[in-house]
């Protein structure tokens, strides 16, 4: 078998990011949109990683512990501001969030 | 075969790190039943234990005293019918006991038994033990959720809610204890957990002692915090029978049930070792520096066979006190053998003591060294194990609110404190 | 042979490891993103996390996997399960679950994957390969000395670290704040 190379990593992240943007531009559900970009974020680390290894030193991994540790902020931030909508209109459905006033 | 056995037993490096896939899965093979017959005594244990706490007997008819009740129940809950709630989501409620299975026994690949008896010394191994115990709370939520009934998702929520504020004063308990093991003489700490209880072992005193009371007190917030991970008493609000009809366990049945039961008796076992990897010096016997000559080395070599010849000592005695009535026959006759066998282990472990008194590289000794490590390491765990049992049975259960304010305002505040104190001292104390 | 000396080899079966990682990785990322059921996506996407953690075990980042089954597989999508809970309709999951706009997205994202596959085929022979690989066994060492300096000297990353940490303080006031009933 051919030996795994930086680009087979790549390949992958790719598709977990092309996943991701079909999440985030199609679903409906708020909470699913907002796991769909977890899916994006989670393949620039993937990117990350694998350039990491390719050159050798760290400064890859070190960015990319620093995505997460954002990604776990957005999310936290993400879903209060949910929750804090949800109490006004009972809907999670991204395009039934449409007024500046309800 | 003999060449290739002592040299495997002689390794300085644990199959893991060597590459040695058969020796790993031998261990892994190892650690599975060795768990499987662990939970299924630590279930004896409790039932006998709490009893005598309340002046009853506990079960007596079963085997001679109770000894086969664990694999009546296991038969019982193996028979049972398995109910499904109808309007249940039917793959979560399948998978859900199965993460919690997953998540409790992957915790014992970085478990250290001794210098080189772990299926793998990861790098990473304290953050790989966080990390998988934080799974098994998906098992607990996917578990609440899944049966589709309000008492098992709020005792679901509520007890993942509780998990994941203890992991918080646990972590950074565990993160005090491994700052500790950077102040041997090469400056860098480790978090592999056979290198934690060399950093003991380097520097000449258990954690526990080390800087008394910071030590002591980062120990007793991961004991309080490992109580509350596990859900035991007194933090069992979650799935007390009283409170909310078993919690999020309440829809399972059978042999599901019966699997997190093991989960949860499994992660005892595994954060109790943590336990005693971090702060009691793992498997490394008591007093290794103060009275180290050889003669001393040869008594505490005596230890396993002279535990083991006290078990069979106490069960001739039972032996003996058993009611001389022909209905006792049986059991008078089965509680005789099982002593029979206790006496020929001990007997094994003595020949193997004394066969293997010097630290020459023979067969051996190297077994005997194997057995002192693992030996060392099981009796602190024992007891640990025992003292779950001990406050199962003494302390009313906190409401729930009170184990919240006791986890985020009592508990982490104090841990915070101890590792900022840790720091400092480290850096004042050459 | 001596097994103990085989410290050190090379590591066993990889492309087994990686194609078999990879597929639970983009099939759990597929069921992620069509699943009516809200749970169910948020089980796949654990599913995903972890795939990816185990790809950074096999890219030599042990402590990057360790961050990632921590903070996100048990930390943030535990947040997740909370939240579908509490918002959890029945009647959501019955109704439409795409958008009406739907080829227009598909369309967008098979662009953006053709642009990615263009990228690569293109800038394939940029891609060096070195004989070294990074060490494993301190790994975590290395980390630390980079964020957070050795020898008495600050790591490189110290003040981005020291900000990351700001950041995560003001997103717990921003995540209390905005869940209360009356500020």
């Amino acid at each position: 078998m051919v030996p795994i190379t930086t680009l087979h990593y790549l390949v992958v992240a790719a598709a977990l990011f092309v996943l991701g943007t079909i999440g985030v531009l199609t679903r409906r559900n708020v909470v699913i949109v907002l796991m769909s970009i977890e899916l994006i974020l989670n393949a620039v680390n993937l990117n990350l990683v694998a350039f990491s290894r390719m050159w050798g030193n760290l400064h890859g991994q070190i960015f990319a512990i620093f995505i997460v540790v954002d990604a776990a902020a957005e999310a936290a931030v993400g879903l209060g501001i949910l929750i804090a909508f949800f109490r006004n209109k009972e809907t999670i459905k991204v395009d039934e969030i449409d007024l500046l006033k309800w | 075969m003999l060449n290739a056995l002592t040299s495997y037993l002689g390794s300085p490096v644990t199959p893991g790190q060597a590459g040695n896939q058969l020796w790993a899965l031998i261990y892994v093979l190892i650690i599975f039943a060795g768990v499987s017959i662990a939970v299924m005594a630590m279930n004896w244990l409790e039932r006998k234990a709490l009893a005598h706490f309340q002046i009853r007997l506990g079960p007596m008819r079963v085997g001679p005293h109770g000894l086969l009740q664990p694999i009546a129940d296991a038969l019982k809950l193996m028979l049972k019918e398995d109910i499904i709630p109808s309007e249940a989501d039917k793959t979560v409620f399948w998978i859900a006991p199965l993460i919690g299975l997953v998540a409790a026994f992957t915790v014992y690949t970085v478990i250290p038994f001794g210098p080189s008896q772990a299926v793998s010394d990861m790098n990473i191994g304290i953050l790989f033990m966080l990390g998988v115990s934080s799974l098994g709370v998906l098992g607990i939520v996917t578990a609440g959720w899944a049966s589709n009934s309000h008492y098992p998702l709020i005792g679901a929520l509520r007890s993942s809610a509780q998990m994941v504020s203890y992991e918080v004063a646990m972590g950074l308990a565990v993160v005090s204890a491994i700052l500790m093991t950077s102040l041997n003489t090469a400056g860098t700490g480790t978090l592999s957990m056979i290198g934690i209880v060399q950093a003991q072992q380097q520097q000449g005193v258990w954690f526990l002692f080390k800087f008394f009371p910071l030590g002591f007190v980062a120990f007793i917030i991961f004991a309080i915090a490992m109580v509350a991970e596990t859900n035991r008493a007194p933090f069992d609000l979650a799935e007390a029978e009283s409170e909310l009809t078993a919690g999020f366990h309440t829809e399972y049945s059978g042999l599901r049930w019966s699997l997190f039961m093991l989960a949860e008796y499994a992660a005892m076992i595994a954060v109790s070792a943590i336990a005693v990897t971090l702060w009691l010096g793992g498997w490394m016997r008591p007093f290794p520096n103060l009275l180290n000559a050889p003669a001393w080395e040869f008594v505490f070599s005596l230890f396993p066979g002279l535990t083991f010849a006290a078990l069979a000592g106490f069960a001739f005695l039972g032996t003996a006190r058993m009611p001389s009535h022909s209905f006792f026959r049986i059991q008078r006759i089965g509680l005789g053998v099982f002593a029979l066998l206790l006496a020929f282990l001990a007997l094994v472990l003595f020949v193997i003591a004394i066969a293997g008194r010097n630290t020459d590289t023979s067969l051996a000794a190297h077994t005997r060294e194997g057995i002192d490590y693992v030996y060392w390491f099981m009796l602190k765990v024992a007891i640990f194990m025992y003292l779950f049992i001990w406050y199962r049975a003494t302390w009313p259960r906190y409401r729930f609110d009170q184990l919240m304010k006791i986890g985020w305002k009592v508990m982490l505040p104090i841990s915070l404190g101890v590792l900022i104190l840790t720091a400092i001292v480290g850096v004042l104390i050459p | 042979m001596n097994p103990a000396l085989n410290v050190g080899s090379a590591p066993v079966g990889t492309p087994y490891f990686f194609y078999g990682l990879a597929a639970a990785a983009v099939i759990s990322g597929l069921l992620v993103i069509t699943r009516r059921n809200a749970v169910h996506s948020a089980l796949s996407l654990i599913v995903t996390l972890l795939s990816v953690a185990g790809l950074y075990l096999m890219l030599y980042a042990p402590f990057v996997a360790g961050v990632q089954i921590i903070v996100y597989a048990g930390g943030i999508m535990v947040l997740f399960l909370f939240v579908i809970m509490l918002v959890n309709i029945d009647r959501a999951s019955k109704e439409r679950q795409f958008n009406r706009i739907w080829p227009v997205g598909l369309l967008a994202s098979c662009a953006l994957l053709a642009l990615f596959l263009g990228a690569f085929s293109k800038g394939r022979a940029l891609l060096p390969e070195r004989a070294t690989q990074l060490p494993e066994g301190i790994n975590t060492q290395q980390v630390a000395a980079l964020l957070y300096g050795e020898a008495g000297r600050m790591g490189q990353y110290t003040f981005a670290f020291e900000i990351a940490s700001l950041l995560l303080l003001v997103a717990i006031l921003g995540a209390v704040i905005m869940t209360k009933k009356k500020i």
